[in-house]
C-alpha cells in the first residue's frame, strides 16, 4: 500500500517533468524562431518584398548585406550610433557614479530633498520637455548635430542613480570609517576604496548606457528630423519601413541591417550577462 | 483587528491581510498625502524664516564689513582675507549684473505679453521684393525670461550665502578663532564639501536639460502655441486655462468635444495597457522561472540562456521586425493563408481590438525574459522548508504557489512592479514601433486606437504642432503617474516596515 502510493507520486512527478520540458521547448522555439526568421530572411536573394508567402529563400545570397553597405546610408548611421553610444557611455557612467556615491555615502542637508526632486522629475513624461530642449539646442546650434544628441542623453543621466546607489549602500560603512581614521579624504575613499569594489555595478552602468542610444527613437527622431545623415540606426531603419515606396524592397535589407546591429550588442551582452543580471535583480528588489 | 490576533496569523495570512488592506487604504492614502501638504508648507515656511532671521541678524549685529557685503558681494570675506571665496562671490555678482543688463532684463519685461510685434513685411526697392523683419519671438521670450528667473533665483541664494558667510567670518574673528585659509577651503571640497564637487556638474545638466524645459512646457500649457501661432512669423499669447478646459470637455466648440473624447479613450487604454502589460509579464515570467528552477529539470542554464539571448537583441529591432511580420501582407499572414489555416488575412495590427491584444502578446514575448531573470534570483531565496511543510500538510503545487510563492514574490518585488507599471504608462517604443498608434480612426483627434498618452503627445508635437494641448496632456500624465506612485510607494513602505515578511 505504502509502496504503491510512493510509486504513483513518482509517476506524477515524471508527468510533471515531461510537461515542463514540453512547455520549455515550446517557449524556446517561440522565442527563438523570430530571430531565425530574421537571419534567414536577410539572406534572401530575390526581391519579393514583405508579401512573400515562404520563409526559406529560393536563392541564398549576401546581396542584402552588400546593398546595405554600398547603396544605403546604413554605414553612416552605424558610425553615428557607435560614436554617440561610446561618448554617452563614458560621460553617463562618470555622472551616475558621482551622483550615486554622493547620495549614498555623503550626508548633507539637501540629500533627501534632492532625491525626492529627482523622483518627481522622473515622473514627467520625458517627451514633454523635448520641445524646450529642442529650442535650447537650436539656440546653441546643436540641432541635427550628434553632439546635441550626446548632450541630451547625458545631461539628465544623474536621474539614473538609483540602482547604483543601491549597490553602494551595500558596501559596509566601516570601510569608509577605517580609511577616515587613517586620514584619507572623501575623495580618496571614493576613488581608491569604493570604486574598485564597485566593478559589477560599473559594468552594469556601462552596459545599459551603451545599449540605450541604439534603441532610442523618440528623442533622436525629433532632434535629427529631416537630416538623414545624422540618423542613428533605429531612426534610419524605421525610416525605411515608414517610406511606402521603400518598405517592400527594403524589407530584406532591413533584416540584414538588424542582424548587423544585433551582433555586437548580443556579443557584448552575453559576455557581460552576469553583471547585467546582478544589476537588475539587485536594483529591483531593494526598493 | 487586535494586535494579538494579527500576530497569531501565519506569515502568508499576514501578507494577504496587508495586501487587502493596501487596496482598502488607497483612498485614505491619497487623503493623507494631501493632508500632509500643510505640514510640509509649514516646514518650508520655517526654512524661509530662518533665512530672514540670518539676514536680519547680519543687518543688526554685523560690522561695516559685513554690512558692505549686502551691496558688494564677498566684501566681508575679502576684508577678512578669505580671498578665494570673496573673489568668487564678487565675480558672480559682476557676471549677474552684466547678464541682466545686456540680456536677461529685456526678455523678462516682455514675459507678461509674450511680445507685441512678431514680424513686419517691408517692400525693399533694391531687391524688388518683400522682406521680412522679425521682432518679438514669443518662444524665445518665454524661454529666456524663464532662464533669467532661474538665474535670478540662483543669485538670491548666492547672495544669502555671501551674507551668511560674512557674518560667520565676523563671528570667528570676534571669537579670535582661526579663519579657514584658501588652502583649507580648497581642501574642504574633497572632504566635508565633497558632495558639492561631485554633484555640481550632474545637477547643472539636470537643471538646464530637464528642470528648465519642464517649467517651460508647463508655462506653454497656458498659451495658445499651435500651428496658427508659430514664432517667428506669429506670436502666441497667454490663454489661461483654456487648454485644460478643452481637454476636459468643458469647451463649446466641436473641436473641444472631440479632444475631450480622445483624451478619455486614450487615457483608458493607457491604464488598461499598463495593467495588462505589467501583470502578464510578471505572472508569466514567474511561472517560466519556476519551471526552470524546479528540482529535477535539467539544462537550467540552457533554458535561461535561450531567453537571455532575446534580451540581447536590441528591442527596436525585434519590435520593428514583428510589425513587419504581423502586417496584413506580412509573412505570418501569407504563410497561414498558404497553409489554408485562414481564409483572409488576420488584421493583427489593423483592427482596433486585435491590435491591442497583439501588442500585449508581443510585449509578453519581449518582456518575459526580463521578469524571468528577476524572479529567478528571488525564487532561489524562498526557504525550501516552507514547501516541505506545505507538502506534508497535503498542499498541491497550485496551492503552494498561491499560498507561498506568490505572496512572497509580491512582497519582495512590489517596488519593481510599481516601477514597471509607471514605465509601461510611458512605454513609447513598444507602441510606436509596433503600430505607430494605428489603426487610426476619425472619432479621435490625431490619435489611433492603440495610442498611449505618450505617443499621442509625440504626434501632437511632432506632426501637428499643437504644443499647448500637448503640454496639458503631459501635465495630466505627470499628475496621474505622480499620484499613483506617491500613494503606492508610501503604502508599500508602510506595509514593509510594519513587519518583515516571515
Amino acid at each position: 500500500m505504502e509502496k504503491k502510493k510512493y510509486k504513483s507520486k513518482k509517476a506524477g512527478e515524471t508527468i510533471a517533468l515531461v510537461l515542463i520540458y514540453a512547455v520549455l521547448i515550446v517557449i524556446s522555439l517561440v522565442w527563438l524562431i523570430p530571430f531565425f526568421m530574421l537571419v534567414i530572411l536577410s539572406f534572401r536573394g530575390e526581391a519579393v518584398g514583405v508579401s512573400a508567402d515562404y520563409l526559406f529563400p529560393k536563392q541564398w545570397s549576401f546581396g542584402n548585406y552588400v546593398k546595405l553597405f554600398t547603396e544605403t546610408k546604413f554605414p553612416v548611421w552605424y558610425g553615428n550610433t557607435m560614436l554617440v553610444s561610446s561618448v554617452v557611455t563614458v560621460l553617463q557612467t562618470v555622472i551616475v557614479l558621482m551622483t550615486s556615491y554622493a547620495l549614498s555615502r555623503l550626508r548633507f542637508k539637501m540629500r533627501k530633498p534632492l532625491m525626492n526632486v529627482m523622483l518627481i522629475l522622473g515622473m514627467f513624461p520625458g517627451f514633454l520637455s523635448m520641445t524646450a530642449v529642442y529650442f535650447v539646442l537650436k539656440e546653441i546650434n546643436l540641432t541635427q548635430n550628434l553632439f546635441g544628441l550626446i548632450l541630451v542623453f547625458t545631461a539628465s543621466s544623474a536621474m539614473q542613480y538609483y540602482i547604483c546607489k543601491g549597490f553602494f549602500d551595500t558596501i559596509p560603512k566601516s570601510l569608509d570609517e577605517a580609511a577616515r581614521i587613517d586620514g584619507a579624504s572623501r575623495h580618496t575613499i571614493f576613488v581608491k576604496i569604493i570604486l574598485p569594489l564597485a566593478k559589477p555595478i560599473i559594468i552594469y552602468t556601462i552596459l545599459t548606457a551603451f545599449i540605450a542610444p541604439w534603441g532610442e527613437y523618440m528623442f533622436t527622431s525629433f532632434i535629427m528630423l529631416g537630416d538623414p545623415d545624422k540618423f542613428t540606426v533605429a531612426v534610419g531603419m524605421k525610416s525605411w519601413l515608414d517610406n511606402p515606396t521603400l518598405a517592400g524592397d527594403y524589407f530584406t535589407v532591413f533584416c540584414a541591417a538588424a542582424v548587423v546591429v544585433s551582433i555586437p550588442i548580443t556579443a557584448l551582452f552575453i559576455w557581460l550577462q552576469r553583471y547585467y543580471v546582478e544589476g537588475i535583480t539587485g536594483g529591483s528588489v531593494k526598493g | 483587528m487586535v494586535d494579538l490576533e494579527y500576530l497569531k496569523k501565519s506569515p502568508f495570512e499576514k501578507f494577504w491581510f496587508n495586501f487587502v488592506n493596501f487596496f482598502k487604504g488607497l483612498p485614505s492614502g491619497i487623503a493623507s498625502f494631501f493632508k500632509a501638504i500643510p505640514k510640509k508648507l509649514y516646514k518650508l515656511w520655517l526654512a524661509f524664516a530662518g533665512i530672514f532671521l540670518t539676514v536680519g541678524r547680519a543687518a543688526k549685529d554685523g560690522d561695516w564689513k559685513t554690512r558692505a557685503s549686502f551691496g558688494i558681494m564677498g566684501f566681508g570675506l575679502l576684508a577678512r582675507k578669505q580671498y578665494l571665496r570673496g573673489a568668487v562671490y564678487l565675480l558672480f555678482e559682476v557676471l549677474f549684473i552684466l547678464y541682466m543688463s545686456f540680456f536677461g532684463w529685456k526678455y523678462l519685461v516682455k514675459m507678461g505679453s509674450l511680445g507685441e510685434i512678431a514680424c513686419v513685411e517691408e517692400w525693399d526697392d533694391a531687391l524688388g521684393s518683400f522682406t521680412y523683419k522679425f521682432y518679438d519671438n514669443s518662444l524665445l521670450i518665454l524661454l529666456y525670461s524663464l532662464l533669467t528667473l532661474f538665474i535670478a533665483a540662483a543669485f538670491v541664494y548666492v547672495w544669502y550665502q555671501n551674507v551668511k558667510g560674512s557674518l560667520i567670518s565676523q563671528e570667528f574673528t570676534e571669537a579670535h578663532a582661526a579663519l579657514p585659509t584658501v588652502k583649507d577651503d580648497l581642501r574642504s571640497y574633497a572632504n566635508e564639501n565633497y558632495h558639492k564637487s561631485l554633484l555640481s556638474v550632474p545637477m547643472l545638466g539636470l537643471v538646464v536639460f530637464t528642470v528648465l524645459p519642464i517649467f517651460f512646457m508647463v508655462f506653454i500649457a497656458f498659451t495658445n502655441y499651435d500651428k496658427a501661432h508659430m514664432p517667428p512669423q506669429e506670436l502666441f499669447s497667454w490663454v489661461g486655462v483654456d487648454n485644460f478646459v478643452t481637454l476636459l470637455g468643458g469647451g463649446v466648440s466641436a473641436n473641444s468635444k472631440i479632444f475631450a473624447y480622445t483624451f478619455g479613450e486614450v487615457l483608458l487604454w493607457t491604464i488598461v495597457w499598463a495593467f495588462f502589460a505589467t501583470f502578464t509579464n510578471y505572472i508569466l515570467g514567474m511561472i517560466v522561472a519556476i519551471m526552470i528552477n524546479k528540482k529535477g529539470v535539467k539544462f537550467k542554464k540552457l533554458w535561461r540562456t535561450v531567453l537571455v539571448i532575446t534580451i540581447a537583441v536590441p528591442q527596436f529591432v525585434s519590435l520593428m521586425f514583428m510589425s513587419q511580420l504581423l502586417a496584413d501582407q506580412g509573412l505570418i499572414n501569407n504563410l497561414l493563408l498558404k497553409w489554408g489555416l485562414i481564409d483572409k488575412a488576420v488584421p493583427f495590427l489593423t483592427d482596433g481590438t486585435f491590435a491591442r491584444v497583439t501588442i500585449i502578446i508581443v510585449n509578453v514575448w519581449i518582456g518575459i525574459p526580463y521578469s524571468m531573470l528577476i524572479c529567478t534570483g528571488i525564487l532561489m531565496n524562498i526557504p525550501e522548508d516552507l514547501y516541505e511543510s506545505a507538502r506534508i500538510d497535503g498542499a498541491g503545487p497550485v496551492r503552494a504557489y498561491m499560498k507561498i510563492t506568490l505572496p512572497y514574490m509580491l512582497h519582495v518585488t512590489t517596488p519593481y512592479l510599481i516601477t514597471q507599471f509607471i514605465g509601461n504608462l510611458n512605454n513609447f517604443n513598444v507602441i510606436f514601433l509596433l503600430t505607430g498608434g494605428n489603426p487610426s480612426t476619425l472619432d479621435m483627434q490625431f490619435a489611433g486606437k492603440t495610442d498611449l498618452l505618450i505617443t499621442w503627445l509625440y504626434k501632437l508635437t511632432v506632426s501637428e504642432s499643437q504644443y499647448g494641448i500637448a503640454s496639458v496632456i503631459g501635465i495630466f500624465t505627470f499628475i496621474i503617474v505622480a499620484v499613483l506612485s506617491l500613494v503606492l510607494y508610501n503604502r508599500s513602505k508602510s506595509v514593509k516596515n510594519e513587519e518583515e515578511f516571515m
